[in-house]
C-alpha cells in the first residue's frame, strides 16, 4: 500500500514538473513573431507522415537511419509496456496485462527484442560519437555540454532497456521455480536466453532484483521525462509538429518584406501614395532579426526541435571547408538565446530586457560565410531551416546597421548605378552578341 | 561560330517599334552580358534560338540585375527596387514567357517576383533545350561528344532550390556522352561556393576554398569535360581547374555550349 502511494505521488510530481517545463517552452516559442501557417492541411499531414513518422529524410545515411529506426520504434512500442507498469504501480497488481493469455508472452517478447535492438543501437551510437569520433559530433559548437547531453541520453536508454530485460529475466526464473506470486506466463524470448545468469540466485535475491529493476525502470523513465525538456532529446515531441509546419514553397524562395514593397511603390509612383491605406504607413518596425524574438515562432520551434545531429553542418560547404559558419550552431544559438530570454522574462517581466541579443552568440563572419545553397535545409531530417535565420540576420546587418562587407557594398552601389553587380556600363550589355 | 561575327539578336524595343511581340523574352543576365566566359554561353544559346528560328528578343541595354544578389546579401530595399522597376518594364512589353540561362535569375523570377506582382511563365534554358533536342526541333550531331567522359555539376538554385535535376542529364544522355556522377550530386550536390553574394566578395577564412573542394570532387570522376549550367558555377569550376593545373586535359563547358558545338554553330 505504501509502495502504491509513493508511486502515485512520484507519478503526479513527474507529470506536473514535465507539464510546467513544456509550458515554458511553449511560452518561449510564442515569443516569436506571429505568422499564420495553416494552409494546405492535407499536404502538411502527408508531409508529416512521410518525413516525421516515416523518417524518409534519414535514409540518405543508412547506418544511422537503421539504428535510429530501432530506437524510434522501440520508444513507441515499448511505451505500451509503460501502460502496464503504471497500472501495476498504482493498484499494486503484478503484470496486469497477463490476462491477455497467449498474446501476453508474444507482446513481451516483442518488447524484449526491441529493447535489445535499442541497446545495440545506443552502443553503436556511443561508439560512433566517442570512439570513432565522427566529425559532425565534434565541430566547434559541440562543446562539452552538447556532447554530454548526447551521452546521457544514450546511456539512460541503455539502462532503461536493460532494466526491463533484467526484470523479466528474474521474473522468468521465479516463474520456473513455481513462486506463487510469479505465475507462469509462457516464453519471453530474450530473458529466456538470459536464464543461465540468474539460475544461481536465491529466490529472495531474485525477488529483490525483479522489484529493484521495476522501480529503477519507472523512476528512470520519470526522471528522463523531466530531463528531456532541458535536452536536445525534445525532438521526440517536436519533430512531428515541426514537420507539419514546414515551408511548402520551393527552397529557393525567400520570405518577402511587404512593408518595403509599399515604400518602394510610393517612391516609384508618388501619386500612388495616397492609395496606400493609412495603417500601412505606420511604423514599419525593424528590418531583419537582431534577437531571437525577431524571428518567427516557426524558427523558434525549429530551434527546440533540433537534436544536434549535425547533418546540416556536414553538408554545409562553408563548414566543410573550415569556415566558422555551422548551420547547427546557428540553430543551437537561437535555442539557447530564446531560453535565456524566457528565463529572464519569467523572472523580470516582459518589459525588461537583459541587453543581450543574437549577435552576442552569432558573429558577422559566420553570417557572411553562407552561400545560401540550401544544403542544410535539404539535409535536415525534421525540416529545420537554418538558412532563414541567417538571411534574417543579414537583413538586420545590412538595413539597420549598414554593416555589409566592403565588397558587397561596392556590389550594391554598382547595382544602384549601373544596374549590374559589376562596374560595367549598361550601354555594353549587348557586346556578347559580337560586333 | 567566330567570336567576332555579329550574331543577329532581336531586341525588345526594336520589335515593339514595329508593333511585334516575340513569344519569349531571352533573359541574358549580368553574367551573360559582362562575364567574358559566360558571354560565350549567351552567344551559344542565342545561336541555338536563331537556329530554331524561335520568336524571341532580349532587352539589351534595358536589362538590369534582377536584384537577387542584393536580396541574398540582406539588402531587401535594393532587391525590391530592382524587381519593381523590372516588373514595370516587363509589363510595358507585355512579357509572358521568360527563358533564363542563369539559375539565380530563374529562381527570383519563378519564386519571388509573383509576390511583387510579376507573374510569368519562367523556363530554364535546360528545359527548353531538352525539349528542343528530344522533340527533334534541333538535331545535334550525336557523334560529336559520343563516349566523352562528362561529369555534371548541379547548380544549387536549380537542383535543390527548384528540383530541376533531370533536364541536363537527359540532354547529356541524348548527346551520348559517358556521364559519370560525382559522389555528391543532384539534391545533395556541393555548392561551388559562389551563391548568396559570395561571388562578389572574398571567402571568409577557412582551411580551403569551396570551389577547390568541389573541383577536386569533380576531378575524381576523371572527366574530359565538367559540364555546368550556371555562370557563377562556371567561374568557380574554371578557376578550380586552373588551380589544379588541369586546363589542358579538362574543359568546363556549359550545357548550351555542348549543344551549340554539336550543332556545328
Amino acid at each position: 500500500m505504501i509502495a502504491n502511494f509513493i508511486f502515485s505521488l512520484l507519478l503526479i510530481a513527474a507529470v506536473w514538473l514535465f507539464s510546467r517545463n513544456v509550458r515554458h517552452i511553449a511560452q518561449n516559442i510564442r515569443m516569436g513573431k506571429k505568422v499564420s501557417i495553416n494552409d494546405q492541411k492535407a499536404r502538411r499531414w502527408k508531409l508529416m507522415g512521410r518525413v516525421a513518422i516515416g523518417q524518409s529524410k534519414m535514409t540518405t545515411r543508412p547506418i544511422s537511419a537503421i539504428m535510429h529506426l530501432f530506437v524510434y520504434v522501440g520508444f513507441i512500442v515499448i511505451n505500451i509496456e509503460m501502460l502496464e507498469i503504471l497500472i501495476d504501480g498504482i493498484f499494486g497488481t503484478h503484470r496486469v496485462l497477463a490476462f491477455l493469455g497467449n498474446v501476453y508472452p508474444v507482446l513481451i517478447s516483442m518488447f524484449e527484442i526491441l529493447a535489445a535492438l535499442v541497446i545495440l543501437a545506443c552502443v553503436i551510437f556511443l561508439l560512433r560519437r566517442n570512439l570513432l569520433r565522427l566529425w559532425r559530433f565534434w565541430t566547434r559548437e559541440m562543446t562539452p555540454w552538447p556532447r554530454t547531453d548526447a551521452n546521457i541520453i544514450l546511456v539512460t536508454e541503455i539502462l532503461l532497456m536493460s532494466s526491463i530485460l533484467v526484470m523479466n529475466a528474474a521474473d522468468v526464473q521465479l516463474q520456473a521455480r513455481g513462486n506463487e506470486y510469479y505465475a507462469a506466463m509462457g516464453t519471453f524470448i530474450i530473458s529466456d536466453l538470459m536464464q543461465p545468469w540468474f539460475a544461481g540466485f536465491s529466490e529472495s535475491t531474485l525477488i529483490s532484483l525483479e522489484r529493484a529493476s521495476w522501480w529503477f525502470h519507472i523512476i528512470g523513465v520519470l526522471i528522463f521525462l523531466n530531463y528531456v525538456p532541458y535536452s536536445k532529446h525534445f525532438h521526440i515531441f517536436l519533430s512531428f509538429p515541426n514537420v507539419y509546419y514546414s515551408k511548402l514553397e520551393s527552397m529557393g524562395k525567400m520570405v518577402n518584406m511587404p512593408a518595403i514593397t509599399n515604400e518602394i511603390k510610393m517612391m516609384l509612383n508618388p501619386s500612388a501614395a495616397a492609395e496606400v491605406p493609412q495603417s500601412q504607413e505606420e511604423d514599419i518596425g525593424q528590418f531583419g532579426a537582431l534577437d531571437a524574438t525577431d524571428l518567427t515562432w516557426k524558427h523558434l520551434m525549429d530551434a527546440y526541435t533540433c537534436t544536434e545531429c549535425g547533418r546540416c553542418t556536414s553538408a554545409c560547404p562553408a563548414s566543410i571547408t573550415g569556415k566558422k559558419l555551422s548551420p547547427r550552431k546557428i540553430v543551437m544559438d537561437v535555442r539557447d538565446r530564446i531560453e535565456e530570454i524566457g528565463k529572464y522574462v519569467r523572472k523580470n517581466g516582459k518589459e525588461q530586457s537583459d541587453g543581450h541579443n543574437l549577435f552576442n552568440r552569432i558573429t558577422d563572419e559566420e553570417l557572411w560565410a553562407c552561400t545560401t545553397c540550401n544544403a542544410c535545409v535539404q539535409e535536415c531530417p525534421v525540416n529545420i531551416d537554418p538558412l532563414a535565420v541567417i538571411l534574417e540576420m543579414r537583413r538586420y546587418l545590412v538595413m539597420e546597421k549598414a554593416a555589409a562587407p566592403g565588397e558587397l557594398n561596392t556590389t550594391f552601389s554598382n547595382m544602384e548605378n549601373n544596374g549590374a553587380p559589376w562596374q560595367f556600363s549598361n550601354e555594353d550589355r549587348l557586346q556578347w552578341a559580337g560586333k | 561560330m567566330s567570336a567576332k561575327e555579329r550574331l543577329d539578336v532581336p531586341i525588345m524595343a526594336d520589335l515593339a517599334d514595329k508593333g511585334e511581340k516575340p513569344d519569349y523574352l531571352f533573359w541574358v543576365g549580368c553574367a551573360g552580358a559582362f562575364d567574358d566566359r559566360y558571354k560565350k554561353v549567351a552567344r551559344a544559346f542565342a545561336s541555338i534560338l536563331n537556329h530554331m528560328q524561335t520568336s524571341y528578343a532580349v532587352l539589351g541595354t534595358e536589362e538590369t540585375c534582377t536584384g537577387d544578389p542584393a536580396r541574398r546579401a540582406g539588402n531587401e530595399m535594393l532587391f525590391q527596387m530592382q524587381a519593381l522597376q523590372l516588373i514595370e518594364l516587363f509589363d510595358a512589353y507585355e512579357v509572358k514567357k521568360i527563358i533564363t540561362i542563369c539559375p539565380h535569375c530563374y529562381n527570383v523570377f519563378k519564386n519571388e517576383y509573383p509576390e511583387l506582382g510579376g507573374n510569368y511563365e519562367v523556363i530554364t534554358y535546360l528545359d527548353f533545350l531538352e525539349d528542343a533536342v528530344s522533340s527533334g526541333k534541333i538535331n545535334p550531331d550525336l557523334t560529336r561528344f559520343s563516349g566523352v567522359k562528362v561529369t555534371f555539376h548541379d547548380p544549387c538554385y536549380l537542383a535543390r532550390a527548384n528540383n530541376i535535376t533531370e533536364p541536363p542529364r537527359k540532354i547529356l544522355q541524348m548527346l551520348s556522352v559517358q556521364l559519370i556522377e560525382m559522389e555528391r550530386n543532384k539534391h545533395l550536390a556541393l555548392c561551388c561556393g559562389a551563391g548568396g553574394g559570395q561571388m562578389f566578395k572574398e571567402a571568409e577564412a577557412g582551411d580551403k576554398e569551396i570551389f577547390i573542394e568541389r573541383t577536386e570532387e569533380a576531378l575524381q570522376t576523371d572527366p574530359a569535360i565538367i559540364a555546368t549550367a550556371c555562370p557563377f558555377c562556371m567561374v568557380m569550376i574554371t578557376d578550380g581547374i586552373k588551380y589544379k593545373n588541369k586546363e589542358e586535359s579538362v574543359k568546363n563547358y556549359d550545357i548550351a555550349e555542348l549543344i551549340a558545338l554539336a550543332l556545328g554553330n
